[in-house]
């Protein structure tokens, strides 16, 4: 650099001359000189110019410096475009820009530094990657040499001068140039303060040249690189951990465990070459081989030799003897593993220390082996990795078979055997370990080895017959079940069985035998999930969280005591996992030993699918569950723990019953009805000549059929067979033999039944005194008139399994209601009763009659019905008419009874004769005593009424008989041989058709004589217009307040005088029975007058009036200005 | 290119994975089972990005001396795991991730098939007409350089 020393001396001149102005030429920028003013001076000037001076003098180094460089890189990058011409040497062009990073070093830019080596190992890196694809460049066959020498890199020196100059005299290998470019590079990221980078750095490098070396085709001695590696890896570490305190390295192990983690698979590897890992220990060869490698390692440098732990030093040793290559190598996978797991990274620590396991089985150390293999495959199974999971299975295998864990090698070799990853001949081969174990004698006889069932065979469906898993005493049951063998080869068992848990719920209705047969409906067949063995189900099978909120109120005030949030299915998410661990220890599973199993002996289980029925007879009632399967082939039980779902079948007993009931709805009185018997055997067993013996109610009758059967169903409703029947029948018993059935069948038969027909009570009058009474039970519900009258027959049975009689009540309805009615015409009488078909049946009447039952021989009862049989449909009624007809004077009352022959209008012909229906009553009074007759006029003048305008009403009361025998009561009044009686009179417009005006109702003195007639006028007006019913009017008989009698009547009935307020129900029909209660009538402030003698008012029994003017009308026509009427009703 | 290209599930269990040299499979179970580790620490260390601004790529997990092996994670925890033979120095960065971009559109097609089950494994065998696209496209991408 002339010119810039040049350029010294001229600064030094100047400061020495200080006060010299000087200009000069400073090279073509036009700086051409600069003032200095005297330093000693102290102004400002000469500050200034001094400040000037040195920015200046900074500035044109920069500018030097930049220049220069600048003028070398081109001169550089020159060079390196003539790399393609040939004898272009990369060597050559190392030095000239290992120059420049020199340069960029001293001037402490070590980044500048950095990035000139950086290059040139790309620009190597790119040549290598061009040589491989065959664009082959001259000088690169050098570096392509055997490697002779292999000893790692050397870091602690800033500049391997050796290396350097075996590189400037074109002598280096690749490894060489390698190892020089890393360190120097390493130095440079010292520098730098980024260790790290050396740490990742180093692992690419040493990766990379692996790489580069077979790309070249270098011959490289076996283990040589090995070697290498190993000792550069440890060099780098120890490189790193000279530089950095023990805390970061803590905290940067992730930097740094890739090169420990090569480090050890290097040495590993180098000690199964050199012998040192067999259990023999080394042969001669693998001596060889070491002698060689160490050869290739060369003398320890001097810089290393006085360190104990150097690299060099370690390799040696470990290559030396067999203990201390597995004290160093326990050392470094140790250390290995520490680091990944203290970093977290657990799959790989699992994998170093199944390399580790390796190792151990190789020096025939299976019990440390052990603990890695099962942790690497507890880490497999967690993730369900399929391959590893095998491979590492197998290696557990042969470490369990040399610890001589008998049961645990089973297990793994079931697991093994049935596992698809393995060839058909390994599985084989696994299977038959079990196999042969299985087989030979076992020491301690009774001794069995306990294994789960899942990879011996999985239990894919159950089927239940009888399909609904219920089954009765003593009957058979067979379940049928599906497994699939995951064996190779058929395997023989000598016994299936199946643990059952035998449990009894007494008092549970859920266990009796009705709910039991009639509510467990399925189809018999419970699948099992199949087992998702490799895959890691723990956590995608969880179920979401099911979160709710919770408030809590205090219940006082309503106020918010506790709030949260609940997760219902708690029990789901907190359960135990059945990890797949415990799978693969052998305790989990216990052998159960109960009283109740199910066996099936001597099965051969082929591969896949596999039928295999178990049979048994039900002994004790109760529920049965199936617990445990087992299959034992030799000393070798597979136990399959728990079986899930939850598989049962219920054993029942049932006491023999006997149920009778309708075959209808219900039962009709009257007519045969068919009524069912069932008999269920239960465990009783009907024998020759059991026999239900009925005793009979006395107005019920059991119709004897000689054609009736007997089936008999099993308890799964299949017929089994039908017998006659033989009923016999005495006065007080009836006998019906049972066909022979076993136990647990069911017997049905039907026989028909006769209710006696009885006439219910009904009618008003009559209160059924002296009438044979039916067992009623629902007097209400007669009354209420739309239900049928009901009789219960009770008949005791006496069944042969029990020494208690069965009472069974049957409840026979009465199909028709009668009613009766007392018709007027004059003095003329007629009777009618209508007979109301309640039921759903049709019937044909026939023969009706009438009797009177007091035989009075001047009564006579004249059938006005013209057919003898006529039909009833359901729902509808017939009526029936006689007229009355008497000779002498009429008897005051009359007791009727009505029969009606009837039977069911659909069937042709019964077998026997039905008794007719009958029907009861006993009408009073029926004699008419007076005739009533109202008229109504137009006023005078008027053809017609008008509305508004006033009419005359004319009543006239005639008496149509003398003295009769009904007219003795208080009324009757007796004056010189004339007798009157008094009666009180009323005119009611109900309709309010017509206004009375005037007094309405009064009471008169009537002569008890034939055709005495009272007349009454009064005043009405028509309120509307049309043809008008006449009001009605009404005769009361008027009683004196002082009558013995009047005790028996109630207050209710006196009334006041004046101011007549009669009841005023509306339609009178004529019904007799409402008559009488509407004869005590009552008035509105009867409480006030009660105790005070007041007259009392009769109603005349209906048939003792006639009114000969009811339903006539009167017309009326409208006035001519209505619109102003005005009425005023009192 | 590739030689074993593997889809993970969110719980770490295997998709799907299918190796070239079909002898060494193993290896490449171990190996893709072991870069997991690598890809947990990786997506932990992104977890405090957000989320829809992250890198699905996760660039080189670890080489070893004979393979690169890269990863790839999509949104939602699946990772793709793509093992390279370090001699095949032409694959870049850039090509391994469109590599990964491919199979992410390929893998979501499956996702999308209603006849696949989220969680079910891709099976590799041709028959199941479910997963062939998306196993000819993994094929596609492994024979492309041998």
């Amino acid at each position: 650099m002339p010119r810039l020393g040049g350029r010294n001396v001229l600064m030094k001149r100047g400061e020495r001359e200080k006060e010299k102005v000087s200009r000069l030429e400073l090279g073509s920028r036009g700086i051409k000189c600069v003032v200095l003013s005297d330093p000693l001076k102290d102004s400002s000037r000469t500050q200034e110019s001094w400040n000037a001076f040195l920015t200046k003098l900074r500035t044109l180094l920069l500018m030097s410096f930049t220049k220069n460089l600048g003028k070398f890189e081109d001169d550089m990058r020159t060079l390196r475009e003539k790399r393609t011409e040939p004898g272009w040497s990369f060597c050559e062009y190392f030095m000239v820009q290992e120059e420049l990073a020199f340069v960029f070093e001293m001037l402490q830019q070590f980044e500048d530094a950095l990035v000139q080596y950086d290059e040139l190992d790309a620009l190597f890196s790119q040549y290598v990657v061009n040589f491989g694809a065959g664009d082959g460049a001259n000088w690169l066959t050098f570096f392509c040499q055997p490697v002779k020498s292999w000893n790692g890199l050397i870091l602690r020196k800033p500049i391997d001068m050796e290396k350097r100059e075996s590189i400037q005299r074109r002598e280096a290998t690749l490894l060489d140039l390698r190892s020089y470019l890393f360190s120097r590079q390493c130095t440079l990221l010292l520098f730098l303060q980024r260790p790290w980078e050396v740490a990742q750095r180093a692992l690419e490098l040493l990766h990379n040249c692996v790489q580069e070396l077979k790309l070249l085709e270098v011959s490289v001695p076996p283990g040589a690189l090995d070697c290498w590696v190993f000792l550069s890896c440890l060099e780098v570490l120890q490189r790193i951990e000279g530089c950095c305190d023990r805390t970061q390295i803590d905290s940067n192990i992730a930097h740094t465990v890739g090169l420990w983690s090569y480090a050890t698979e290097k040495l590993k590897s180098l000690g199964y070459l050199c012998g040192l890992v067999s259990e023999k220990g080394p042969n001669s060869e693998d001596l060889n081989r070491t002698v060689d490698l160490l050869a290739g390692l060369g003398a320890e440098r001097p810089e290393t030799a006085n360190t104990a732990q150097s690299p060099y030093k370690k390799l040696k040793e470990a290559l030396s003897s067999v203990e201390a290559f597995e004290k160093h190598y326990l050392d470094l996978s140790h250390a290995t593993i520490e680091m990944y797991t203290s970093i977290g990274r657990i799959r790989s620590a699992k994998f170093v220390g199944k390399d580790l396991a390796e190792f151990y089985m190789r020096k025939k150390a299976p019990q440390k082996a052990e603990i890695y293999l099962q942790g690497a495959l507890k880490n497999y199974l967690a993730e369900g990795w399929a391959l590893p999971i095998t491979h590492t299975r197998k290696q557990l295998a042969e470490c369990q078979k040399h610890l001589g864990q008998i049961e645990n090698y089973l297990q793994t070799s079931s697991l093994l055997a049935s596992d698809h990853h393995l060839t058909e001949e390994e599985r084989k081969h696994f299977c038959q370990e079990i196999l042969d174990f299985a087989s030979q004698p076992s020491d301690s006889p009774g001794h069995k080895i306990v294994l789960p069932m899942q990879s011996f065979a999985q239990l894919r469906d159950l089927h239940f017959d009888p399909s609904n898993a219920v089954v009765h005493v003593g009957g058979v049951l067979c379940i049928e079940i599906t497994m699939y063998s995951q064996m190779p080869v058929p395997v023989h068992v000598e016994q299936i069985v199946v643990n059952v848990h035998f449990s009894i719920e007494k008092n549970s209705y859920r266990k009796t035998a009705e709910w039991l047969t009639k509510h467990k409906m399925s189809n018999g067949i419970i699948n099992f999930p199949p087992e998702t063995a490799p895959f890691p189900v723990s956590q995608n099978s969880l179920p979401a969280l099911e979160l709710y909120e919770m408030f809590e109120r205090s219940p006082s005030d309503n106020s918010l005591n506790t709030t949260g949030i609940i997760c219902r299915n708690v029990h789901m998410l907190l359960r135990r996992q059945e990890s797949s661990s415990s799978l693969e220890m052998p305790s989990g599973v216990a052998l159960e030993e109960g009283a109740h199993v199910l066996r099936c002996s001597h099965v051969t289980l082929e591969p896949g699918a596999n039928q295999i029925t178990f049979r048994t007879q039900a002994k004790e009632p109760g529920t049965y569950t199936l617990r445990q399967l087992c299959a034992s082939v030799g000393s070798v039980w597979f136990v399959l723990p728990h079986i899930y779902p939850i598989v049962q079948y219920d054993v029942y007993s049932q006491e023999p019953q006997l149920h009778v009931e309708p075959l209808a709805d219900s039962l009709l009185a009257g007519i045969p009805q068919r009524v069912k018997f069932t008999v269920t055997t239960g465990h009783y067993t009907i024998k020759n000549g059991d026999s239900l013996q009925l005793s009979n109610a006395e107005a019920m009758l059991i119709l004897c059929q000689a054609e009736s059967r007997a089936m008999v169903y099993s308890n799964t409703r299949e017929q089994s067979s039908d017998a006659a029947l033989r009923i016999q029948s005495s006065d007080k018993v009836t006998s019906i033999s049972l066909p022979v059935a076993p136990a647990y069948h069911v017997i049905e038969f039907e026989l028909e039944v006769l209710s006696l027909p009885s006439a219910p009570a009904l009618g008003g009058e009559s209160d059924m005194l002296g009438m044979a009474e039916p067992h009623r039970k629902h007097k209400d519900k007669q009354k209420t008139g739309h239900c049928m009258v009901t009789t219960d027959h009770k008949v005791s049975i006496d069944c042969p399994w029990s020494i208690y009689s069965t009472v069974i009540a049957l409840t026979f309805s009465v199909p028709f209601r009668t009613t009766h009615a007392l018709l007027s015409s004059g003095t003329r009488k007629y009777v009618q009763v209508c007979v109301q078909n309640l039921s759903e049946l049709d019937f044909q009447l026939s023969d009706s009659y009438l009797v009177d039952t007091s035989d009075s021989t001047d009564l006579q009862l004249v059938p006005l019905n013209t057919q003898s049989q006529q039909p009833i449909y359901s729902k509808q009624s017939v009526f029936f008419v006689w007229e009355l007809k008497w000779t002498e004077e009429p008897p005051p009352s009359l007791h009727c009874r009505f029969s009606v022959g009837f039977s069911p209008a659909s069937e042709e012909q019964l077998s026997i004769s039905l008794k007719p229906y009958t029907y009861e009553f006993k009408v009073e009074n029926f004699f008419t005593l007076y005739n009533v007759k109202a008229e109504i006029f137009p006023p005078s003048g008027m053809e017609y009424c008008r509305t508004g305008s006033l009419c005359s009403l004319e009543v006239s009361i005639t008496r149509l008989s003398d003295l009769l025998e009904v007219d003795k009561d208080e009324a009757l009044t007796e004056s010189d041989e004339h007798f009157s009686t008094k009666l009180m009179y009323e005119v009611v417009d109900n309709s309010s058709n017509w206004a009375v005006c005037g007094k309405s109702c009064g009471v008169i003195s009537m002569p008890v004589a034939a055709r005495a007639t009272h007349r009454v006028h009064m005043e009405v007006m028509p309120l509307f217009a049309g043809y008008l019913p006449l009001p009605d009017v009404r005769l009361f008989k008027y009683l004196p307040h002082h009558s013995a009698h009047s005790s028996q009547l109630d207050a209710d009935s006196w009334i006041e005088n004046d101011s007549l307020s009669v009841d005023k129900h509306g339609d009178d029909q004529p019904d007799s029975s409402s008559l009488k209660s509407r004869g005590s009538v009552h008035s509105a402030c009867s409480s006030e007058h009660k105790g005070l003698p007041m007259p009392r008012l009769q109603a005349l029994p209906a048939g003792q009036v006639f009114n000969s003017s009811s339903g006539t009308q009167v017309l009326v026509i409208p006035s001519q200005d209505d619109h102003v009427l005005e009425v005023s009703v009192t | 290119m590739a030689v074993c290209i593997a889809v993970i599930a969110k719980e770490n269990y295997p998709l799907y994975i299918r190796s070239t040299p079909t002898e060494n499979e193993l290896k490449f179970h171990y190996m893709v089972h072991t870069s997991l580790d690598v890809v947990d620490e990786k997506i932990s260390a992104m977890g405090k990005a957000l989320v829809d601004q992250r890198e699905l790529y996760l660039g080189l997990l670890y080489p070893t001396e004979d393979y690169k092996v890269y990863g790839y994670v999509t949104n939602s925890k699946v990772k793709f795991v793509m093992v390279v033979d370090s001699s095949n120095t032409a694959l870049r960065d850039n090509e391994i991730r469109s590599m990964f971009r491919k199979l992410h559109n390929s893998y979501t097609d499956v996702m999308c098939n209603p006849f696949y089950n989220p969680g079910d494994r891709i099976q590799s065998s041709g028959s199941v007409s479910l997963s062939r696209a998306f196993d000819n496209m993994v094929t596609s991408m492994m024979i492309q350089v041998c």
